[in-house]
């Protein structure tokens, strides 16, 4: 008899999401009139991969694309930055993302073109119960390279810091190492892991723990830290009052053409560019 | 069968013998080809007894080494114990019908991917032991992923150590029941020097799968490059390191010394596999 019931409440719930898609549905075909149109008719793969920033508006202008044209199917994967260039170079994937601009050497050797559709803030952040909520910079490089070990010396409870950093093929750590620590040095016993993703969730379970993440990444489960008085957050950034920024690239090998061209206009246009507002980072149009 | 599909038989079969041995020397030789820059150059040895540290040009892998040998060791020391008890309990100490689920039961295991285990281990256990011990400070640590590797290496052992107990002549079984020795008696006396081949092959098989799992030391030791100093340190192991460093710049010095770092797991890997042909030949020969 539950089961009945429970089908039933299934059944109404199922009839009620389809209407609200439908209703979307025709209020986004009404409001979108543009590059996804672009789409129609056609069919193959975009391959993606590279920076793990990029990740969220890839996602939902996959999603865009693919539920208004079904005959097209984009895959996306992480890796960070440095796969990103490598492997679009390499003819592995169509787009290679990377969260920061590929180097006059590698641009050179896979004669890459470079799509800048976003910028993005690369803030750090601690554990929401964690009291101290600003930092210099000063400070900031004695947490990373292991002078401050306490963080009762920033004004925070008796407990040990638990500092967390990205691996070399980070384009997040990149930025945060050039722009925040002045290239300084990383303490060896600094916890490793492998995406925005991972930092935010090491970050919301271990309540001591410093590490940064992309300021579109940032969420309650994180505690963005203000440095040297300015918060990490979109205005902020698009006022360029937060200097630890970036812009988020889409790169290609040599002119891009067919559906990889398309994708490419689509983030860059009103509809692409609305995502990447939605998503929490600043816009480039 | 007739003489000829005897013989396409022989053929395929041997073909694709050929191609497994062949590609595991091609890899071999794929190493030594591309990390020859490093091992030619007598770079290979000091890489072994150096810190890691590209800002300063220095890529050796010693953290790695220690982070693999003391997860690994210790992950063993874990799943020793829960093997060898669960093989007594399916061998003789309990009821048929709970042996023969346990012994389903450990088969599934082997199949669950090593990702489940790191998953589980980033939300279940690395909270605990972070709570449990504060200068574990974010729980990510050796001591968290040797206790969730054990679990992988479990199954393992307990397949080869059932193995082990399994091929005791039954005469000696029949002998000691004959003599009157009750079940903890058989086992203690007659299965457990009996079947201590089986026993060294599985802690050395387990071992060998301790040291090449990634993904449950990537996600869950921490990661960090310096010689742990404790089991609540966070450390680095050879495939992480592996893992971590292959998405960096392809032209890096860093890159190219994760040739010779996969080289060294590839012989430490080759010396457990010959360890245990080695018992087994012994075993044969008995």
């Amino acid at each position: 008899m539950f089961g009945r019931i429970r089908t039933g409440i299934i059944k109404k719930m199922g009839i009620a999401a389809i209407s609200l898609l439908t209703v979307a549905a025709l209020f986004l075909g009404a409001a979108q009139a543009g590059a996804i149109d672009q789409f129609s008719g056609l069919k193959g793969d975009i391959r993606i991969s590279g920076g793990t920033a990029h990740i969220p508006v890839m996602k939902e202008a996959a999603k865009q694309i693919m539920s208004a044209n079904p005959e097209i199917s984009i895959s996306i994967a992480g890796g960070g930055s440095g796969v990103g260039i490598k492997q679009v170079g390499e003819g592995i994937v169509d787009i290679g993302n990377s969260g920061r601009a590929p180097s006059e050497a590698e641009k050179e050797k896979y004669g890459l073109k470079l799509f800048k559709w976003a910028i993005d803030g690369v803030g750090v952040a601690v554990n929401p119960g964690n009291p101290v909520t600003a930092l210099t910079k000063a400070q900031l490089k004695d947490i990373y390279s292991g002078k401050i070990t306490n963080w009762k010396d920033l004004g925070g409870s008796d407990a040990p810091i638990t500092v967390y950093t990205r691996d070399a093929s980070s384009g997040t750590r990149a930025v945060f190492w050039k722009k925040a620590l002045g290239k300084g040095d990383i303490v060896s016993s600094a916890n490793f892991v492998v995406s925005n993703g991972a930092m935010k969730t090491a970050i919301a379970n271990d309540p001591n723990a410093i590490g940064y993440v992309s300021v579109g990444h940032m969420d309650v489960s994180v505690a963005g830290v203000s440095l040297d008085g300015v918060s990490p957050a979109i205005e902020t950034v698009k006022s360029g009052e937060y200097t630890v920024a970036r812009g988020l690239y889409s790169n290609t090998k040599g002119d891009p053409s067919g559906l990889t061209k398309l994708f490419i206009a689509y983030l860059l246009s009103p509809e692409g560019q609305q995502i990447v507002v939605q998503k929490g980072f600043v816009p480039v149009n | 069968m007739t003489r000829a599909t005897q013989k396409a038989a022989r053929i395929v079969f041997f073909l694709s013998a050929a191609a497994s041995a062949m590609a595991a020397a091609l890899v071999f030789g794929f190493l030594l080809v591309f990390g020859f820059p490093l091992i030619g150059g007598g770079e290979f040895f000091s890489l072994l007894t150096r810190p890691w540290s590209p800002g300063q040009g220095l890529y050796g892998f010693l953290p790695m080494i220690t982070g693999t040998a003391a997860i690994s060791f210790l992950s063993i020391v874990f799943a020793f114990p829960l093997s060898l008890g669960t093989v007594c309990f399916m061998g003789g100490l309990g009821p048929a019908r709970i042996s023969r689920l346990v012994d389903g039961f450990v088969r599934f295991m082997t199949g669950i991917p090593t990702v489940i285990y790191g998953f589980l281990g980033i939300f279940l256990l690395v909270p605990v032991v972070r709570t449990l011990f504060t200068s574990a400070g974010s729980g990510m640590c050796i001591l968290s992923a040797s206790l969730m590797l054990s679990l992988l290496v479990s199954p393992t052992m307990i397949i080869f150590f059932k193995d082990g107990f399994d091929s005791v002549d039954f005469r000696y079984i029949q002998a000691a029941d004959a003599l009157g020795a009750d079940s903890v008696q058989r086992l203690i006396y007659v299965i457990l020097p009996e079947a201590w081949p089986g026993i060294v092959t599985g802690v050395i098989m387990g071992l060998g799968r301790a040291m090449g799992d990634t993904l449950i030391a990537l996600m869950i030791a921490g990661n960090a490059v310096h010689v742990p100093g404790s089991i609540l340190d966070s450390a680095r192991t050879l495939t992480s390191h592996i893992a971590l460093v292959s998405a960096s710049d392809y032209e890096s010095l860093a890159f190219k010394s994760i040739f010779a770092c996969g080289l060294t797991l590839y012989v430490l890997n080759a010396l457990a596999v010959i360890a245990v042909r080695r018992l087994d030949g012994k075993r044969g020969q008995a």
